[in-house]
């Protein structure tokens, strides 16, 4: 696990995941309490994840959270008080109590795109806040994760696709933790490591141990400096656990509790203090001082938000339309005359490089080395789009049967026109396509 | 300036605007080097190039979605829908993701969805789709369905200029059949303001888009039988313009609106009880409508003519409402 981070940020690292988990602990504590409003989502067993993934990103980059990416929001400067105010619909809270959970964004100060609960949905937005940023001249990455189970929507497609086709600068996090609510992987998708997924966009993947927070931080700094240098998109697949059921309400007793036993073992948090120790970037001291400033803060966080008021009814009516309450506009970071014309203007037309013949792939085919698999733990293979010909030559096609099967399979009336009806007076239907207005078969 | 058609009107306002602002961009399928499935963004990609002018592959839910994001960080981007029937492939990314953003956490999004909409082409049933109401129940979106090429221009422009999602809904069978001289330099037409086309007396036409101007062949046809109609072209769906509807229903006392949507939850429905709500006293009869049929919209001529309302529809029903 050796990398190239000071003991400032090794703790910093410790310190987040930690912060992460004793703000889930105490809203477990709150709910049970009937302090939160709706639903809570734990990523217990999961902070590296969101941790290390979000930690490379600098400050004007994009995030967009999912339910289980508490850990993130804090790296991205998010103080636990909006959390907590989230959850318990306060005023106080990011949306004023018009959302709970992770739903919050903040357009200007920390960049952050609010989620919505449709799962997919983030990929095609963040790909264009990574199209947007390109196009201001910003230099920036545009990051967000999906759950194994949201990687099968076709917003997870669409989205993937425009952004390879784009080679935008955005990196997406695949959070394997198992399970989708009761279903485990394995039942959701055909292949044993969605990372393999990339190869069909033709981009670079990543497949990390989840658990292990520096492996996870590496994987995400050289993907995220890949899509800052212009070579995105990027997929990251880690391989974690969820570690309670969906939701508070879910016992999960789906899981195997071997399950359960395997993954406590490779708890992320035990495993960094271990290494920390062993390492000898920390000791017992460091430890308990970061561990009290954090029960410190969040003392101060959550009696912030337990002492907050609802939201007063009428803001229900407010704030549907921007009625020039915001001001719109872009941050360029590069002149805009380059984008205008004549600058901007071209002779327009495509180039296309091949004309896509069987016989062409077949040539290339054989010049290109066996396909490369994407490597795992802290290493960062890449997973090269290959060509196949699909083994054999094809057969030579047997001639189609010219004449196309022409049952005498009656046209069932379906309308209400005067002259279906009369067929249904006037006959059985088991006779209907004796009818000789039925012997023009099916169009 | 020379009469126009509504596509070139449409066109004038992307080179218009896209020259105005560099925040403006263009994002859909085709709409580069072809220019459009039906040539509305002819020669913006050379005029652009390909940062402004962005082509996608075949994905609805991507556009949308991407343009969306490029609106969090204050561009503002006008996606174009080949046929707006495949809007229904975005659904969830309109109504959950744009129209929900501000109201949720304070974040616009200043971006323009249009597409070649309605029927009167035999189009068939999935290049024919009105699905304007699905979006007019979506609290966020503005709604635009204008009937002549300056409103088409003068509206798409104010469209891109709003801070808010738009849906721009351009009819297809006007395209090219209208042409009208559109008033020179920066034409604006504001949001959220119907216009009375026609005045009148005896009753109220409401209408817009193609049927528009079905409602005004009905009028005309109507004055030779002494019936003076007061026709009313919304323009916009969402907000509507109340003030509009009610001072003209408060001074024909007769209702009867006129869209090619289908009848039932149709924008009849909504208009009718708004009258109810706030003309009540003044009605001297039923609010009456004149729809297209609780149908998907047929391909065969002869079906597709008996779904769409047409003017002898409208003036039967005129006549009858003129009675009371
Ligand atoms: C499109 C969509 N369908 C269904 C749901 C309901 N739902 C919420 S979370 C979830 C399971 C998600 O599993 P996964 O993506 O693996 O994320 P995890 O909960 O494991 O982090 C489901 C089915 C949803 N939010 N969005
Ligand atoms: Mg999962």
């Amino acid at each position: 696990m050796s990398n190239p981070l000071t003991r400032e940020q090794h703790l910093e690292l410790y310190y987040f995941m930690q912060l992460n988990r004793q703000l889930e602990e105490r809203m477990v504590r709150l709910f049970r309490q009937n302090k939160i409003v709706g639903g809570l989502y734990s990523s217990l067993g999961q902070e590296a994840v969101s941790v290390g993934s979000c930690y490379p990103l600098e400050k004007k980059d994009w995030i967009a959270p999912m339910i289980r990416n508490v850990g993130a929001l804090l790296v991205k400067g998010v103080p636990p008080r909006d959390i907590f105010t989230q959850h318990m619909a306060k005023y106080t809270s990011p949306t004023q109590g018009k959302d709970g959970t992770s739903h919050f964004g903040d357009l200007k100060v920390r960049h952050i795109v609010s989620p919505i609960s449709m799962l997919g949905d983030l990929i095609p937005v963040m790909t264009g806040v990574a199209m947007a940023g390109r196009y201001l001249g910003q230099n920036i990455v545009a990051l967000t994760w999906i759950g194994d189970g949201g990687s099968s929507t076709g917003a997870f497609h669409e989205g993937l696709n425009l952004a390879a086709q784009q080679r935008a600068p955005f990196v997406l996090i695949v959070e394997n933790n198992q399970w989708a609510y009761s279903t485990p992987v394995s039942r959701q998708v055909p292949v044993k490591n969605l990372a393999d997924r990339a190869v069909a966009y033709g981009i670079r993947s990543w497949i990390v141990d989840g658990n292990d927070v520096l492996a996870v931080y590496n994987a995400s700094k050289e993907a995220v400096d890949e899509c800052r240098a212009g070579r995105g998109p990027a997929l990251i697949e880690v391989k974690t656990m969820r570690m309670r059921g969906h939701a508070q309400h879910d016992p999960a007793e789906y899981v195997p509790k071997q399950m359960f036993d395997y993954w406590k073992a490779r708890d992320p948090i035990t495993l960094y203090e271990k290494y920390l120790t062993e390492n000898k970037i920390w000791d017992s001291k460091a430890k308990a001082e970061i561990d009290a400033r954090i029960e410190r803060e969040l003392d101060v966080e959550q009696k912030f938000a337990e002492d907050s008021p609802m939201p007063p009814p009428e803001l229900a009516e407010e704030g549907v339309y921007c009625d020039g309450c915001h001001e719109i506009e872009a941050a360029w970071q590069r002149p805009k005359a380059e984008v205008m014309p004549p600058r901007c203007s071209i002779e327009p037309g495509w180039q296309v490089k091949d004309y896509g013949s069987y016989a062409e792939v077949e040539a290339i085919t054989k010049q290109i080395a066996a396909p490369v698999v994407a490597g795992g733990g802290n290493g960062s293979k890449v997973a090269k789009p290959v060509v196949k010909s699909g083994g054999k030559p094809p057969q030579k096609q047997q001639p189609r049967l010219a004449e196309p099967e022409t049952p005498d399979i009656p046209r069932v009336p379906f309308g209400r026109g005067p002259k279906d009806k009369s067929v249904r007076e006037t006959q059985n239907p088991r006779d209907r396509h004796q009818n000789p207005r039925d012997k023009r078969g099916r169009r | 300036m020379a009469p126009i058609t509504m596509i070139e009107g449409i066109r004038q306002a992307m080179f218009e605007e896209m020259d105005r602002d560099p925040a403006v961009v263009a994002i859909g399928e085709d709409i580069g080097v072809y220019g459009g499935a039906f040539k509305a963004t002819e020669g913006l990609l050379a005029k652009f190039g390909r940062e402004r002018v962005i082509e996608t592959p075949i994905s609805e839910t991507a556009i949308v979605g991407a343009a969306c994001g490029m609106g969090f960080l204050g561009l503002r981007p006008v996606a174009e829908m080949q046929f707006i029937d495949f809007i229904a492939c975005c659904f969830n990314q309109v109504t959950n993701f744009v129209a929900k953003s501000h109201y949720l956490w304070g974040a616009p999004v200043p971006m323009v969805i249009r597409g070649p909409s309605g029927g009167g082409v035999h189009g068939g049933p999935f290049h024919s789709a009105n699905p304007e109401m699905y979006f007019v129940h979506t609290p966020g979106l503005k709604i635009i369905y204008p009937s002549t090429p300056s409103d088409a221009k003068g509206l798409l422009k104010s469209a891109i200029r709003d801070n808010n999602p738009v849906l721009f809904f351009e009819h297809k069978f006007l395209y090219r059949r209208i042409k009208e001289e559109v008033p020179e330099g920066d034409h604006l037409v504001p949001i959220g303001k119907a216009i009375v086309r026609r005045e009148g007396t005896d009753l109220t036409i409401i209408s817009y888009a193609a049927m528009a101007h079905t409602s005004m062949e009905a009028a005309e046809q109507l004055a030779k039988e002494g019936i003076e109609a007061e026709v009313i072209d919304l323009r916009t769906l969402l907000p509507l313009d109340r003030e509009t509807i009610l001072t003209s229903v408060k001074k024909t006392n007769k209702l009867l609106i006129v869209h090619e949507d289908t009848r039932t939850g149709g924008i009849a429905g909504e208009i009718a009880a708004i009258v109810c709500e706030g003309a009540f006293e003044d009605l001297d009869g039923p609010i009456a409508r004149v729809t297209g049929l609780d149908t998907p919209v047929p391909y065969a001529p002869t079906l597709e003519e008996r779904f769409l309302p047409n003017t002898e529809k409208i003036v039967a029903a005129a006549r009858e409402l003129a009675k009371y």
